[in-house]
């Protein structure tokens, strides 16, 4: 039975009267690896920063192991922060950047006194960190001559070399390319279960979530979407932003007629979702992986390629259902222009109730990740600074 | 919360401001506006026209310094900014080591040149320059009359002022971004359509911090016109410091002109910020 | 900027530096010069090195300079560095208008900032006449019912005009500064306190020394104010050897600058040499 350890009851965050936060409840397990996932400004840094101590919730209480910790100040929880773009210190070396919070005298809870490490012990736990996080030999280093993987390899050890309960990693890998990210993945999964803590991750990349966590909560509008295992939040998504978000989905409008029973664009297909009311209209998810391409003659519906994209493992093709696009991953090539006939298994079949996210995802009419964030001008960046600019106004 | 907290480490610095900033610079409103027996005037105002002389042949001198300071001051900033990483440092060591002389010693120092029987003279003397312009045009020079002339005071604010125009306008140029440079030239334009197209916008910010240094010291200088202007250029700053130091004891006339001569300068400055930024944005379109 | 400089380019620099330093050149010829002439070379001394340290009159300049320069300038570090790690702190639409008060002393005229203070000085006397006379009539006590400018009021002058120049050359540090830097020490175990001592002072630490020696600089060099705050009593260097531009400088004026140029001089040659070195090892650790 998992231990619970940190409670966020009713929290609420606003920052000028705007809301930031709406109302989060969530409780994190001991030893557990907990991912906040959502686009930027989604209130996860928020969350996170509200668990580290650097913010007080405007509403709703804060439970450390059972105890409200809202007032107690960052330097007196036993949690430590990653943080983004690593902050460490220019003006010392990696070994001291390290033994940082080891050199800060603590309180001994019987005498009352502050005590300071003695300077071995020090030594001995800051080596070792570096083992753990494979530095050995950098210790007289600055940080400025480090790389990047390097450097977030410091700021691990110099948050863990203080023994936390809980760890908090804020965008760790967010600086780092495609690579390098993939291998720091492992590494800080390895570390998580090496250590035996709790991981709170905060990131926007669904992929980097999938494979890392024990549990995903995905946020948008300072709202919890979803909780749930990466397997959960990818096959049963509660709403149309959670399907467009982790993954590719289509997104198609639906009427539920019966129990295991779904009509989309007038015809019925066999599912695996119940207890919907009779005729409810709903969204229905379909991953691109899910459909198969079938002779025109024999396809549930028909449709006409209208483009396709080879990706190595898989053809990305695009069909056009009666004027609405679907995406739809093959490893058979249909060349463009092609009528082809698709199935669907009942279990590739998603039903989900209509939310105000509805319409908004999932048709891929102008089909490109990176042509949307060109062609939308209000697109930012820089985006992911906007939550921490915030606070400062 | 802790943000607020360090923000009140700036409390006794602001309480000092107020005492020491504001209510100084209110005091000269209120005496520029009293007369002597305290009470409400315009006359002091009014007097100020009887010295219009001053105020014009401060706004020139001061103007026309400024403008060769920028001259001068440009073309060698932009030199600086090539030369070697060491060339630079020592050169922004030598601009500023000057001003560890003091400024009155450095201009005394330009009254021994420029004497009537000072270096200078001599030197035209030894190489026999005199004699060659006396010969050709059957003049009778002895010497050159530079100082105490109003040229003499333009030289001495060039030469006391010149590092403050060096300095911004290098410190924006050796920043430049050197892409911006080369994707200019990648886009077709010559050496003199990026300067005038990315270089001198780009440096602006420079250039106006650089005019701003150089005009309100040498519109407002005491001293330089002082020694070389033998004390017959008399500039805005004399007219002030007599008011206060000199025999013409008058600190209400000396509040009114020292309030003329910022509010000019100020709107000066405002007129030519507002040109600048209008510059910049257009160079962003 | 890649092209290599011309020859042109060159000699304008020669000629600029010349131009600079050419008055310098010769003040520093003459605090040798066996005659008391500024102009007429007539023979190499060192009476005027000999006779500065017994001027009792330049002596006292020379300490006065040299302590209202350095008493401003660490006053004016230690105020200006708290001033703007608050203003840095601050919500900007109250940043925004005690910067631009901030920056009145560097943008004004210097004799409008000296001829204010003057004002407020001599104002502020007659206030505390009256209240002097008072509290000694009522109290018994016995209060100076007459206050001078002197070495005080010059000395408040210089922190005035000094702490802008402090800050404004801390405030980029502190921008530069990572924002989750303080979070991080927090984080790691740091009271506020602790952390603003242990990461956020290393950090601004090369802007605050670079304040230190700024407003030291302006302190020394300073004419225009001290002329106006100081009064007749006292007087720094510059005020002497403007009284004495009114006759005749003597040549011990131009031996005791030649001193504090050389001096400078040094210490600017130790400093850029070691920074160098710091430089070349520091580029050096990150190629190993």
């Amino acid at each position: 039975m998992p231990k619970e350890l940190i409670r966020l009851a009713n929290c609420t965050m606003a920052f000028d009267g705007e809301v930031v936060l709406d109302n989060i409840n969530l409780y994190i397990n001991d030893q557990e690896f907990l991912t906040l996932l959502g686009p930027s400004g989604c209130g996860k840094t928020t969350t996170l920063r509200i668990i580290g101590g650097f913010q007080t919730p405007t509403q709703g209480d804060v439970f450390f192991d059972g105890v409200r910790i809202n007032d107690v100040p960052p330097h007196k929880r036993t949690i430590n922060t990653v943080f983004q773009r690593y902050a460490l210190f220019p003006h010392l070396n990696v070994f001291e950047n390290i033994a940082f919070g080891l050199r800060i005298p603590k309180t001994d809870p019987e005498s009352r006194r502050k005590v300071k490490l003695p300077e071995s012990e020090i030594q001995e736990r800051v080596l070792e960190m570096l083992k753990v996080v494979n530095l050995k030999g950098f210790e007289k280093r600055a940080v400025s001559s480090l790389s990047g993987g390097q450097q977030q390899r410091v700021a691990i050890a110099r948050a863990l070399v203080n023994r936390p309960k809980v760890l908090l990693l804020d965008e760790p890998l967010g600086a780092l390319d495609l690579r390098l990210r993939k291998d720091m993945q492992i590494e800080l999964k390895r570390i998580q279960q090496a250590m035996g803590i709790t991981f709170i991750y905060v990131t926007h990349d669904q992929e980097e979530a999938l494979a890392m966590s024990d549990t995903v909560v995905v946020m948008d509008e300072g709202k919890i979407q979803q909780i749930g295992t990466p397997e959960d939040i990818y096959n049963e998504p509660k709403n149309a932003f959670v399907a467009d978000f982790i993954g590719e989905s289509n997104i198609i409008d639906g009427i539920m007629r019966a129990d295991g029973v779904v009509e989309i664009f007038n015809r019925r297909f066999q599912c695996l979702d119940k207890g919907f009311a009779k005729d409810e209209p709903v969204d229905v998810v379909i991953r691109p992986e899910d459909v198969d391409i079938v002779p025109e003659g024999q396809g549930q519906l028909k449709g006409t390629v209208t483009s396709v994209t080879f990706k190595g493992m898989q053809y990305d093709i695009i069909v056009d259902f009666y004027g609405f696009k679907w995406l739809i991953q093959t490893t058979d090539l249909s060349p463009v222009g092609s009528r082809i006939g698709i199935k669907i298994d009942p279990d590739g079949i998603h039903v989900m109730k209509k939310s105000h996210y509805s319409g908004m995802f999932g048709d891929y009419s102008s089909y490109s990740e990176e042509y949307e964030e060109i062609s939308d001008a209000d697109y930012d960046p820089e985006a992911e600074d906007q939550e921490a600019e915030h606070e400062e106004e | 919360m802790k943000k607020n907290k360090l923000a009140l480490f700036s409390a006794p610095y602001v309480l000092w401001m107020a005492v020491f900033v504001v209510i100084p610079i209110l005091m000269i409103v209120v005496y520029a506006f009293s007369s002597a027996g305290g009470g409400f005037t315009l006359e002091n105002f009014a007097r100020i026209g009887d010295y219009m002389v001053v105020f014009t042949r401060s706004f020139k001198l001061a103007f026309i310094a400024t403008a060769i300071c920028l001259l001068l001051g440009y073309p060698v900033s932009c030199f600086l900014a090539r030369e070697g990483p060491r060339f630079q440092r020592v050169a922004m060591m030598l601009i500023m080591l000057p001003m560890w002389m003091n400024f009155l010693l450095r201009t005394y120092a330009w009254m021994s040149l420029l004497e009537n029987t000072g270096l200078l003279n001599r030197f035209f003397e030894a190489i026999g320059l005199f004699d060659l312009i006396n010969g050709i045009f059957g003049t009778n020079l002895e010497y050159f009359k530079m100082i105490n002339t109003q040229g003499a005071v333009v030289l001495g604010m060039v030469y006391n002022f010149l590092p403050f125009m060096i300095l911004p306008i290098y410190s924006v140029i050796v920043k430049l971004d050197h892409r911006l440079i080369e994707a200019a030239r990648d886009l077709g334009a010559d050496s003199a359509t990026v300067f005038r197209r990315v270089t001198l916008p780009l440096s602006l910010p420079g250039v106006l911090s650089g005019i701003t240094m150089v005009f309100v010291p040498a519109v407002s200088t005491f001293a330089i016109s002082q020694l070389l202007g033998g004390g017959k250029q008399l500039l805005l700053g004399n007219l002030i410091e007599m008011q206060f130091k000199g025999t013409a004891y008058n600190p209400q006339l000396g509040s009114a002109v020292a309030l003329v001569m910022m509010l000019v300068v100020v709107v000066c400055m405002t007129v030519m910020n507002r040109f600048g930024e209008g510059e910049e944005q257009a160079v962003m379109l | 900027m890649n092209r290599k400089p011309s020859l042109f380019s060159r000699l304008m620099t020669g000629l600029i530096f010349l131009f600079l330093y050419a008055p310098i050149f010769v003040l520093i010829i003459f605090s040798f010069n066996n005659s008391k002439s500024r102009s007429v070379w007539a023979g190499f001394t060192l009476d005027w090195y000999d006779k500065l340290f017994h001027d009792q009159m330049i002596l006292d300049a020379l300490y006065t300079t040299l302590a209202v320069s350095v008493l401003a300038a660490v006053i004016a570090t230690v105020a200006g560095t708290f001033a703007a790690i608050g203003f840095y702190n601050m919500k900007k639409r109250w940043r925004t208008p005690l910067m631009t008060v901030n920056n009145i002393p560097m943008v004004n005229a210097e004799i409008v900032t000296g001829v204010s203070l003057c004002l407020f000085f001599v104002a502020f006397f007659n206030l505390w006449g009256d209240f002097a006379h008072w509290v000694n009539g009522a109290f018994g006590l016995q209060l100076p019912e007459q206050l001078y400018l002197g070495f005080g009021t010059m000395l408040i002058a210089h922190i005035t005009f000094n702490i802008p120049y402090v800050i404004l050359s801390i405030m980029p540090k502190l921008r530069q500064m990572d924002k989750n830097l303080v979070d991080a020490a927090q984080d790691l175990g740091c009271t506020w306190m602790q952390a603003f001592w242990k990461v956020v002072v290393p950090e601004i630490k090369p802007g605050i020394i670079n304040g230190l020696l700024i407003a030291f600089t302006m302190s020394v060099d300073d004419f225009v104010i001290s002329y106006f705050t100081a009064g007749s009593s006292t007087a720094n260097l510059a005020m002497r050897i403007y009284a004495m531009t009114k006759k005749r400088i003597s040549p011990e004026v131009n031996a005791v600058s030649t001193l504090l140029f050389v001096t400078v001089l040094v210490l600017l040659v130790i400093i850029n040499v070691r920074e160098a070195r710091q430089e070349r090892a520091a580029a050096k650790q990150r190629i190993t």
